[in-house]
């Protein structure tokens, strides 16, 4: 028996995310007496496949498949189904990102496996098996029993540290057999940005809000991300507004984020946005009114125009950084 | 083409969310019901669609799994425009049982694309969309935040990493839909409130399927520290703090 932990990778490269997933998996695998297998799809370089064994994956299955150069739902959950199976697995645990969320489900149904999606700490149970996640938009946690034999976990990003429990991986290498037409999904057109830091990727998120009054004033938002090394993020308002990309926004009903350190600039922090921000280990505000809602989250504030503060904070940045 | 949008039942997403006694539920004292945003932006956006005539939208559908108790939000649905309703007359026991339902739904009345929204704001699970096309065994897209007709079919924007794709399927086909997909959300005119009242919610009994998940108990997220506020004449002393103090940075 072993814990399968599917392991995405960007062009043919592992980040944080695919360690922490399998971190999570030895977690898992620790608990339930078991071992964890790492799936990777795609063309990836052994050298790059051993560092899944650095974070506690005895075994690496690499299946690489012209078929799947184009993520379709069906046939990637066909995969999994098939290699869980191979494996005997109980525990198939994925991230809870675009990916998870579009293979979780139909795995669930095809191996009648309950789902605890958006997990952030271990199971705290092995019987019942109970599974600690995220509800009611992160205004609550629930403790949820998954009562099937098969248990599907999709991890929250950036909600569990990365452990390193060196172990020797074996990589086996194995075909699958997929027809053309099964593939669903064409794909007529990718357009990608390149070079930028992902907001859902970045341990700092510098993020502005109506306050910040006019698109023209974003420099210093910009600037101070970069110094910092992390990404830009905006409120609602702001993208519907069009002053940022609706790509930036965080909140209930945009990106979910859980980075290291969260900068609300001029953003007041009503309920929605709270929502999408509240996982951040660290929260810092900037705002003109002391009684925004945003200070009730934050561990550190500054009340004042952020307009003047920002500079300030921007040139005591270059300071350390020199 | 006929289309069908899934909609559920969620406390206003301003909520203050308490439990009732012995955690194992919300209070639902004084909870305003909506329809969930993603669930009512992909009833927008159907809208929407059908709006265009050159597009061939015959109907717009919502279906909805929950007791007589939430028919005001179907109601809702209706006055915003949608042209009937389905209620599977159960408690959405989870997503399984959830999915299970609706699948039933689809495969009796035979509809070409399905909405679905990203996730519910009160479970968070992001899970029954993809279930469903699971049951029916047709294609899914999940992180849909763009669909339109082109030479009268369907095409998809769907959000990856640092990027976009546009991609089709073939009908039918399940939409997972979450931000961009419509701007605002459509409101209710009093002549759609009007009109609502009689157009037709047909009630379905639920099929025997059993749940796999269920919430034993919430809890409240840990409080945060108290915050600790910083002159705004000296933002240095925060850098400060957090390179020593919070060591993020």
């Amino acid at each position: 028996m072993s814990v399968l932990v599917y392991t995405e990778n960007w062009d043919g490269k592992f980040k944080k995310l695919s360690f922490e997933l399998v971190s999570y998996a030895a977690g898992v695998a620790k608990m339930t007496g078991s071992s964890v297998t790492a799936l990777s799809v795609g063309r990836v370089e052994d050298a790059e496949l051993k560092k899944l064994g650095d974070y506690g994956a005895a075994k690496i299955v690499n299946v690489n498949n012209d078929q799947l150069a184009v993520f379709d739902s069906q046939v990637y959950a066909g995969v999994l189904a098939d290699i869980s199976a191979g494996k005997g697995s109980k525990i198939i645990i994925l991230a809870n990102n675009n990916t998870g969320k579009a293979i979780a489900p139909r795995l669930s149904v095809r191996l009648k496996a309950g789902v605890g999606s958006g997990v952030s700490r271990l199971p705290l149970n092995l019987n019942p098996f109970t599974v600690y996640k995220r509800s009611y938009s992160g205004n609550a946690f629930a403790h949820m029993e998954i009562n099937s034999d098969i248990k599907i976990l999709t991890l929250a990003q950036n909600s569990f540290d990365i452990a390193s429990t060196p172990n020797t991986a074996t990589i086996e290498n194995t075909f699958v057999t997929i027809e053309a037409s099964q593939v669903k999904t064409v794909v007529k057109n990718v357009e990608k940005q390149t070079g930028k830091m992902l907001l859902t990727d970045a341990d700092i998120v510098v993020s502005g809000g109506r306050g910040m009054k006019s698109p023209d004033n974003w420099g210093p938002i910009v600037e101070l991300a970069d110094l910092l090394g992390g990404a830009t993020a905006c409120s609602r308002p702001v993208s519907d507004e069009g002053w940022r990309p609706h790509t930036e926004h965080t909140g209930q009903t945009g990106k979910i984020i859980a980075p290291n350190l969260y900068i609300a600039v001029g953003i007041s922090g009503a309920t929605q946005h709270l929502a999408g921000i509240s996982s951040s280990k660290y929260i810092v505000a900037i705002n003109t009114d002391k009684d925004a809602p945003i200070f009730e989250a934050a561990q550190y504030g500054i009340v004042g125009d952020a307009l003047k503060v920002l500079p300030k904070l921007v040139e005591a940045v270059k300071e350390i950084k020199k | 083409m006929k289309i069908l949008v899934c909609i559920s039942n969620v406390p206003d997403t301003t909520t203050k969310i308490r439990f009732a006694p012995g955690n194992t539920s919300i209070d639902i004292a004084g909870i305003q019901w909506v329809i969930n945003p993603w669930d009512e932006l992909s009833l927008t956006r159907a809208l929407e669609l059908k709006d265009d005539a050159a597009n061939g939208i015959k109907s717009v559908t919502v279906v909805h799994v929950g007791p007589a108790a939430s028919e005001p939000t179907i109601r809702k649905a209706l006055a915003i425009g949608a042209d009937d309703a389905v209620r599977v007359n159960a408690e959405p026991r989870d997503a399984y049982y959830t999915a299970a339902q609706i699948a039933e739904v689809v495969k009796k009345e035979q509809f070409d694309i399905i909405l679905c929204g990203i996730e519910s704001s009160d479970y968070n699970g992001s899970i029954v969309g993809g279930m469903v096309a699971e049951f029916l065994g047709v294609p899914s897209v999940s992180s849909v935040s763009g669909i339109k007709f082109e030479n009268g079919q369907p095409v998809m924007t769907r959000e990856i990493d640092g990027g976009k794709e546009t991609v089709t399927v073939p009908v039918p086909f399940v939409a997972i839909v979450q931000k961009g997909i419509a701007k605002e959300p459509r409101i209710a005119a009093m002549r759609g409130i009007m009109m609502a009242r009689s157009k037709p919610v047909k009630l379905v009994e639920p099929v025997a399927v059993e749940s796999l998940t269920q919430v034993l108990e919430y809890e409240k997220p840990a409080p945060r520290a108290a915050c600790k506020y910083i002159d705004s004449e000296n933002p240095a002393q925060l850098i400060g703090l957090l390179q020593n103090e919070a060591k993020v940075i």
